[in-house]
């Protein structure tokens, strides 16, 4: 049994904690954390709403495949530990691999079960993601769209 | 006294003790909802009153009672629901015009709540009165609702925004508010009476006859005030005094847009449509008179109803009872937080407060806090509250928010000290070394 397929059955096994151990364990000691030097590819977004920032710095070798993945940002346990767990999940594929890789996939490999407002948070990185292997750091193709995935919202009180 | 005649409950003349504890469980009954337990299955704490309280049997009956027997559409029905209906909603008016001790009901607009009242302000008043230059004055502690009326009205007219700084300690000083107004000369000041973040309760009667002597006109938010303390509009002495129906056990959708009825009077209607005319033909119409013309459509009759049922509960407690119990919550509450490691609290001293209570928690975000108290069974709100420039000017991004009402307990305040005591030492940095890369 792979490490993924452990992490996504403890989760199963306990629903109710979405900070479970290898949760923390991403938040406190991420994996690929800070700047990535000869990155290719770039992004970074924010939500307002509640603050969580994520950067990620993409290496694309020339056939599309994911050299280096690395993350920075600041936000709560989910947004941090999820993008932790994505850099690490995506380091070796392509770039045809990332667009099919969706927003159920995200939360799966997250693996808690979320509610609609904490997905929001799991899916910064994903979103942020996507984004960056349409921004690459020569500035020849820009996606403005990276920004804009739809997703749960977050609405505020008051 | 309420339109149905009982005397409101006084300090000063209510025999009944200030500390209402005894009869706390009684009170907790007339909740339904309190029963309930949250979705990990423990039983509710609901600490986010500031964002909405929860409605007693008195209010939902009510409702109820309107839509089962009388219900109809208001004004001009000749037949008997109409009549009927027309009387419970302007009984509902009179009731909330003794309740804020307005001087005639007709300076009593009913509307969706206090954003809505705040911008039938400054659509009808600030249209008709502000043109370039001017300068609308607000508090950096003013919620979204009482700052983006505002920036709409500057896109509109080219007026200014300026914004009142905090003075020491989460408050702001009458001589802050003194040079504000010398500086800017302002044509509005509009300020929130209670901050529903730091729950700072600021000083309306001096602020009001401040800003008399540069001749601005005042708004007051009462969106925090008037659950807990007597709102006064006569004493107050301000231009217009808003606040929602939904913080103070009334119903969603219905909210007060209090006015002097002169100024009332001198303005124009916002909202065009039926009921607020007296007449319209085809080439113009006129308007009614007060308060109809501001209640263009069809009014949330139901909810005014339930707005009046809310009134006359939270009078029949006592407004000061209730308060002086969230006090007493509020400063528990507060030297328990602030007595745990890493936790900051973000506002006054309990003496300069209501039933807020805001936090952070140095290294956890405030997200992670509610979702951890949330499997306690404890609702808190976390974010900037709509308070984005006063979070930006306390260099946060978001707070952790605990407000009371008068159906909490102490052993709700103490268990909500006890989780979070838990779940800082649960987010603490433990040192931990992941499995190997």
């Amino acid at each position: 049994m792979g490490e993924l397929e452990t992490q996504q059955l403890a989760a199963m096994q306990n629903e109710k904690d979405i900070y479970e151990e290898h949760v923390l364990d991403h938040y406190e000691d991420p994996f690929h954390r800070g700047p990535l030097e000869d990155a290719t590819h770039a992004h970074e977004a924010n939500n307002p709403l509640c603050g969580d920032v994520i950067h990620i710095d993409l290496r694309l070798d020339s056939e599309g495949k994911i050299e280096q993945a690395w993350f920075d940002g600041e936000g709560c346990v989910i947004s941090q530990a999820s993008a932790s767990m994505l850099v690490e999940a995506i380091e070796g594929k392509t770039v045809e691999e990332l667009r099919e890789f969706s927003a159920d996939d995200m939360l799966n490999l997250f693996g808690p079960k979320l509610t609609p407002n904490r997905q929001k948070c799991c899916l910064l990185s994903w979103r942020v993601l996507q984004g960056a292997v349409h921004s690459p750091l020569d500035g020849e193709e820009e996606d403005q769209d990276g920004l804009n995935f739809g997703g749960p919202s977050l609405k505020e009180e008051s | 006294m309420t339109s149905n005649g009982e005397q409101m409950p006084d300090i000063a003349t209510d025999p009944r003790p200030v500390d209402f504890s005894g009869d706390l469980a009684k009170y907790r009954e007339d909740f339904p909802i309190l029963s309930r337990s949250v979705s990990s299955g423990e039983p509710l704490i609901f600490l986010d009153n500031a964002a909405s309280t929860q409605r007693p049997r008195a209010v939902i009956d009510a409702i109820s009672h309107c839509y089962e027997h009388y219900y109809a559409n208001v004004h001009r029905g000749i037949h008997t629901l109409s009549e009927e209906s027309t009387q419970r909603y302007e009984q509902a008016r009179a009731t909330v015009a003794d309740f804020v001790h307005a001087a005639s009901p007709k300076e009593i607009v009913f509307c969706a709540g206090t954003t809505a009242a705040i911008n039938t302000v400054a659509r009808s008043w600030g249209d008709a009165n502000i043109g370039a230059g001017d300068v609308i004055l607000l508090t950096i502690a003013e919620h979204h609702a009482n700052i983006v009326p505002w920036h709409q009205l500057a896109e509109r007219t080219g007026c200014k925004v300026e914004f009142i700084p905090l003075g020491e300690d989460h408050t702001i000083a009458d001589e802050q508010v003194a040079e504000a107004l010398a500086r800017w000369q302002p044509k509005l000041f509009s300020f929130v009476a209670t901050s529903n973040v730091l729950g700072t309760e600021f000083p309306v009667e001096r602020w009001v006859a401040l800003a008399r002597q540069h001749n601005a006109t005042v708004l007051v938010d009462a969106a925090q005030a008037a659950p807990h303390e007597k709102v006064d509009v006569q004493a107050w002495d301000a231009d217009f005094v808003v606040f929602s129906g939904h913080k103070i056990c009334g119903p969603g959708g219905i909210g007060v847009l209090y006015g002097k009825e002169q100024q009332l009077e001198s303005m124009p209607p916002f909202l065009g449509g039926g009921a607020m005319i007296h007449r319209v033909t085809t080439s113009g119409y006129e308007p009614a008179g007060l308060p109809e013309k501001f209640e263009a459509g069809t009014p949330p009759i139901a909810d005014a109803i339930g707005l009046e049922a809310a009134i006359n509960y939270v009078s029949d407690i006592g407004l000061e009872r209730i308060a002086a119990h969230e006090r007493a919550l509020c400063q528990v509450a507060d030297s328990g937080l602030r007595g745990i490691d890493g936790v900051r609290v973000i506002g006054p001293t309990p003496e300069l407060k209501g039933g807020i209570v805001s936090f952070v928690i140095d290294g956890v975000h405030s997200h992670d806090i509610a979702h951890q108290l949330d499997t306690a069974g404890i609702a808190v709100r976390a974010g900037h509250h709509c308070t984005m420039p006063l979070h930006k000017a306390l260099g946060l991004n978001s707070t952790t928010r605990a407000s009371f009402y008068l159906y909490n307990t102490i052993d709700e305040v103490h268990q909500l000290i006890e989780s979070v005591r838990e779940l800082r030492a649960k987010f603490a940095p433990s040192g931990r070394r992941r499995r190997r890369r």
